[in-house]
């Protein structure tokens, strides 16, 4: 794309989020932050999913990483005292900026994906998402289990309400700024080699595992900053937040989206970001024999997936960006311009 | 403390049996399916839930007799196994293996939420025959009936099944498609048939475990079958993804582990079953990705 006009986006979202902070009520900035936050989600797992071609469904499991770890980091020294009083000292006395508790969320959650991918990313095949799919009850039972840290079943609650829609489109301009540059760069050729055709990728010299690696390991850090934003913003996490639920929800946009395709990703998190939002009123509403219907945003969803699968399986944008798409259309349109009306047909 | 007389051990060895057998059940189809496929069916736990389901709205509400309420769930869903197959999975024949992980991840989700829209995620107690619950004395040792049943009947269907597969023509060309699917096709053997008996065999068995699962454990929820089928998916790797007696014996290992790490871990550490088997899940891809009885084909990058 061109730079200029990358920036020019860029400062217009970031120029409306802040405005919308004065403008807009709790609920609409609410929504607009996670839209913001699902971006986030599903651009960086489209870096495993869509560009290298491993899929991952770790997402949830790395989000708890991210948000566990800024909730403890940032939980102001005396409300420490109260809710998690059996922490250990140094992390009791601990207070961390914001940032900071991102950032280390995001280094925690890469080591992990590291440790994870290494013995898995080396075999073909799918065994990755059944791996990270592990990873995510391994993670859950850890958040319900250790007390002192995670405060068990009941979650950890009162967290600073830090995340406002400047943050979160803060964080969602750099991540997508970010994942753009690496598919563009030499390592993102590489991942890409790597999906196309494994054995010739690495006949021309590809580092098979480290590339899988790396796109597996960016993924997951991208995946604990959305964790973090997310839990600031919602203010109490609980082990029951990070399921396979949400795993499914953030694939559902990649592949909605266009797996491959960045400009696909935001746009399926945006669109799956509204969709249940306004089927929950059909769901309360709509009610079969006095019962709400909960759980038919996610039946439609899944349903949406499966016709995806089988009627477009490259999703909205299949493999293309959005300039990419534009300019076919700018194309398509001048030749009609140029071309005399189509000959009836003889 | 009793950790270690022979009568505790022998309590514990009946769960492990216990526990192993309804793994060993739904890890036979999905490593079936894999062989044949190369498709990781996530929606195959769903089925223990619809069987479950079943079981409970048989007994409850039809007040069928105990083997009925078993017999009657596995034939549906074989056949519910059979129609998934027929509109989900087919129309993706040949397309990249990924589409048809990405269409089970989706029908999983579809069951699991179709069931809290419909019958709302509130699990249901389900009370199995009084005959079930009574336990029979070996000295010291008490037993249930129905732990004794759920080893004895997963015996006799793994025994079946290894008849079946040994034996028939549609079993042997089972075995022929899992070999080399495409070989097998030239030769002349009706693949798509093939794929319908061993979805409709591994949709049957994992709605079989469902209801042995829900009857011992007593509780139906739309999510129930979510774990059971993941760790079913440990079990298939440990005993060598594909391999059908890899599948049993990867049950039976996993349910020796499990329940002996819940049974002699430090009590604190009893809350991390799950992570445990996930744990060893990551251990055996990085020791032995084959598993203990496979072939091997698992390349290495």
């Amino acid at each position: 794309m061109n730079h200029r006009i990358g920036w020019l986006i860029a400062g217009l979202v970031l120029a409306l989020a802040g405005a919308s902070q004065f403008l807009l009520n709790d609920y609409y900035q609410r929504v607009l932050s996670v839209i913001a936050i699902n971006i986030i989600l599903a651009v960086s797992l489209n870096l495993t999913n869509g560009i290298s071609g491993d899929f991952s469904l770790g997402h949830a499991a790395f989000m708890a990483i991210g948000a566990y770890t800024s909730a403890v980091l940032t939980l102001p020294v005396r409300m420490k005292a109260i809710v998690l009083p059996d922490l250990p000292a140094w992390l009791g006395q601990l207070e961390v900026p914001f940032v900071f508790a991102l950032v280390l969320g995001a280094l925690l959650a890469a080591l992990i994906a590291a440790l994870v991918g290494t013995p898995v990313l080396r075999l073909r095949g799918h065994y990755l998402s059944v791996a990270t799919l592990g990873l995510m009850v391994i993670v859950q039972v850890v958040a319900l289990n250790w007390q002192p840290v995670t405060r068990g079943a009941r979650g950890i609650n009162g967290l600073p309400p830090f995340t406002t829609p400047l943050w979160a489109y803060g964080a969602m301009l750099l991540t997508v700024g970010i994942i753009w540059r690496v598919v563009h760069s030499p390592l993102g050729r590489a991942m890409i080699a790597v999906r196309e055709d494994e054995l010739g990728a690495a006949c021309r010299g590809v580092r098979v595992f480290r590339t899988r690696l790396a796109a597996f390991i960016i993924g997951a850090a991208f995946a604990s900053i959305a964790g973090g934003l997310w839990a600031h913003l919602i203010t109490a996490i609980t082990p029951a937040s990070f399921s396979f639920l949400l795993t499914f929800n953030v694939v559902a946009m990649v592949v909605i989206g266009g797996m491959g395709s960045i400009s696909g990703s935001v746009a399926g998190a945006v669109l799956l970001t509204l969709l249940p939002e306004l089927l929950r009123r059909v769901e309360t509403s709509l009610a079969l024999g006095g019962q709400p219907l909960y759980g038919l945003s996610q039946v439609v969803i899944a349903l949406l997936m499966l016709g995806v699968m089988i009627f477009r399986p490259g999703g909205l944008f299949g493999r293309e960006e959005l300039p990419a798409v534009l300019a076919r259309f700018q194309r398509r349109r001048s030749a009609q311009r140029q071309a005399p009306h189509p000959s009836p047909s003889s | 403390m009793s950790m270690f007389t022979p009568t505790y051990l022998a309590q514990q060895l009946i769960n492990a049996l216990n526990l192993g057998s309804l793994y060993a059940l739904v890890a036979i189809g999905l490593t079936m399916v894999y062989g044949i496929l190369r498709l990781i069916n996530f929606a195959h736990g769903d089925m223990m839930t619809l069987g479950a389901y079943l079981a409970l709205a048989g007994i409850s509400a039809l007040v069928l007799p105990a083997w009925a309420a078993l017999v009657l769930p596995m034939l549906v869903i074989a056949l519910v196994g059979v129609l998934i197959e027929r509109l989900a999975y087919r129309p993706l024949r040949g397309a990249p293996e990924v589409a048809m992980l990405i269409t089970s991840l989706a029908v999983s989700s579809l069951i699991q939420n179709g069931a809290t829209m419909l019958l709302t995620a509130q699990p249901r107690p389900l009370r199995v025959p009084s005959a079930l619950t009574q336990r029979i004395a070996f000295g010291d040792l008490s037993i249930a009936v129905m732990d004794l049943g759920i080893i004895a009947l997963a015996a006799v269907l793994m025994v079946a099944l290894g008849v079946f597969v040994k034996r028939t023509t549609i079993g042997i060309a089972m075995r022929a498609c899992s070999e080399n699917l495409r070989a097998a096709q030239l030769m002349g053997v009706d693949v798509n048939r093939v794929i319908v008996v061993a979805f409709a065999i591994s949709a049957g068995l994992a709605g079989a475990a469902g209801v042995l699962w829900s009857s011992k454990f007593g509780l139906v929820d739309p999510f129930m079958g979510f774990v059971p089928g993941l760790k079913a998916f440990v079990a298939a790797v440990i005993g060598g993804i594909g391999s059908i007696p890899g599948a049993m014996l990867g049950g039976y290992l996993l349910g020796f582990a499990e329940v002996f790490f819940v049974a002699f871990a430090p009590p604190e550490l009893s809350g991390y079953r799950d992570a445990f088997v996930f744990a060893l899940l990551l251990i055996v891809l990085l020791v032995r990705p084959a598993g203990l009885l496979g072939r091997g084909e698992v390349n290495r990058a």
